[in-house]
């Protein structure tokens, strides 16, 4: 039992991550039906960012609260002008033309991150401090959790906490669900259709953010390509859970990286990827709907 | 002066003339019905008016004020509303976020939107008992109240109702057009696209009839519902088919 327990608190602890990058994509799809393929480097954008802020500018050595605050927050709003550049020079041209395009054009964009990151902080591994958090921990019965997991657990739900609230109960976020149905019904309410469309692009953003400087805290170390295969399978978790649908997204995040950490605990780390990736294939085979059953894609 | 004035309306889609020259007014209080048949171009005009679609030239003026080049979420901010064809209502939302919905641009103020939902939940009682259900699980007839509900959410001068009885049965049809006339009597201007030209001309003051693009009669609703091409044409079932062609020759 002991180890089936570990491997369920690390499985959870990386599925928030998976789970926060895949509600980018979710948002983003159920409005646009467009697939942002760069997300996951968006995520790497945010890492590398907080990495800048912790390492380069030194706020390591700042009261710890302090220090995540800024590291959470700086990278988020870096990321989220990324985003939104990204969507006006990039996506907006595209908008009126065919889906396809503008998929092509998003992988593009993935690349064009990962080059971008290369140039301005280098091919090479940085790493993150790597006792930023205590590496102690609690243990709960003979399961051991460390502060580390604690504390990037509990940011992970305070974010999504933040979204589903924001989402599902002011004007603006009921006003990023309706455009989900009806752009043109959208328009006759007096919704600024572009105006939310940047919204869902920031909020994306900054969650992809929050879940790379995550990421660094949690496997220290970081590098300009981490994005890529992240993105892939947060992708898979968005489809999972049913893209479009953001308690989907939560759930389908949450089980790839129990399926990762059973993987890796059970089998061999070798296997992951190829576990991953059939559940992917399958989802699409089988009820490519998700989990949670939304209509997906008339256009994909 | 007209609430709603639209002067020699050209509408193209691609290089296909969808609106000849459509030219129109309605004042406030006043119930304007568009009549014609399918793809004569009512509901095109309605979508240039509300700036859903972009006219290649001509005039519409909502209180004086052009609407031509500004956007549709600026134009409902002008006070001008459209309930489109279809109903086109938010199904995934509940009938009181659809309603919100409809009142997305003085969203700061809850007062107010407070005041504006009794003033619907008043007009159509039924939406208050299904206000917390899914919009997409009521009849066709609350779909329909939502849809003119969710538009007046922002107290518009000019409402623009695109076959508000399409689909529903014929008593329902009369209570939604009954509702219509009750809006109009506080000062509203509505615009009524109908293919019940019969019950349209019945509560309409003045109304249009579009063929192929352009208007090709127009007058007092009374009037027109006595006119004799108009009875052969609209109101008269199944023969209208041959009259139409005629009706377009002799204007």
């Amino acid at each position: 039992m002991g180890p089936f327990l570990e491997y369920t608190v690390i499985g959870l602890t990386v599925g928030s991550f998976y789970a926060l990058v895949a509600l980018g994509y979710t948002i983003v799809y159920g409005i646009l039906r467009l697939i942002n393929f760069a997300q996951g480097d968006l995520s790497m954008v945010g890492a590398f960012l907080g990495w800048t802020l912790l390492v380069s500018f030194g706020l390591e050595h700042l009261p710890i609260y302090l220090a995540l605050v800024v590291a959470f927050v700086v990278p988020m709003l870096g990321t989220a002008a990324v985003n939104l550049g990204i969507l006006q020079f990039a996506y907006k041209p595209l908008l009126k033309r065919s889906l396809l395009a503008i998929l092509i054009t998003a992988l593009g964009m993935s690349i064009f991150l990962q080059n971008s990151a290369q140039l301005i902080w280098g091919g090479a591994i940085q790493a993150y401090p790597p006792n930023l958090l205590p590496s102690s921990g609690i243990f709960i019965g003979d399961v051991h959790l460390t502060y580390v997991q604690i504390g990037l657990v509990v940011i992970s739900l305070l974010l999504m906490g933040g979204l589903v609230a924001f989402v599902q109960s002011t004007t603006l976020g009921t006003a990023m669900r309706a455009l989900a149905v009806d752009h043109d019904a959208a328009r006759l309410m007096g919704i600024n259709v572009d105006q939310v469309i940047r919204l869902a692009f920031v909020l994306g953003a900054m969650l992809a953010a929050a879940s790379g400087v995550m990421l660094g805290i949690y496997y220290v170390q970081i590098q300009f390509t981490m994005g890529f295969l992240l993105g892939l399978r947060a992708f898979t978790a968005a489809v999972l859970g049913g893209i479009g649908n953001i308690p989907g997204a939560m759930a389908g995040g949450m089980l790839i990286g129990l399926l990762e950490a059973y993987t890796t605990g059970y089998l061999s780390g070798k296997w992951e990827d190829v576990l991953v990736f059939g559940v992917l294939i399958t989802v699409l085979v089988v009820k490519p709907t998700g989990i949670f059953g939304e209509r997906v894609a008339e256009r994909m | 002066m007209a609430m709603l004035e639209v002067t020699d309306l050209h509408v193209y889609y691609g290089n296909i003339e969808a609106l000849k020259g459509i030219s129109l007014e309605a004042d406030p209080g006043q119930i304007v019905a568009i009549l014609g048949s399918n793809g004569a171009g009512k509901t095109t005009t309605l979508r240039a008016i509300s700036g859903l679609l972009r006219p290649r030239s001509g005039s519409i003026k909502c209180a004086g004020k052009s609407l031509v080049g500004v956007d549709a979420h600026v134009i409902v901010g002008m006070g001008l509303s459209h309930v489109p064809e279809g109903r086109r209502i938010f199904n995934i939302l509940t009938v009181d976020e659809n309603l919100n919905l409809g009142g997305y641009l003085v969203r700061s103020q809850p007062r107010l939107i407070k005041e504006r939902k009794a003033g619907v939940f008043k007009l159509f009682p039924r939406l208050a008992e299904r206000r917390m259900q899914l919009a997409g699980t009521l009849s066709g007839g609350e779909q329909q109240m939502l849809a003119i509900g969710r538009a007046l959410m922002s107290d518009p001068k000019v409402l623009m109702l695109d076959e508000p009885s399409l689909g529903l049965s014929p008593i329902l049809a009369r209570s939604v057009l009954r509702t219509v006339r009750e809006i109009a009597g506080r000062g509203t201007a509505v615009l009524l696209v109908e293919q019940n030209a019969r019950q349209a001309l019945a509560i309409a003051d003045k109304a249009y009839v579009i063929e192929v693009g352009r208007v090709v009669l127009q007058g007092e609703a009374a009037t027109l519902a006595s006119d004799e091409r108009v009875q052969r044409a609209y109101l008269g079932g199944f023969e209208a088919v041959g009259t139409q062609a005629e009706l377009g020759k002799n204007n």
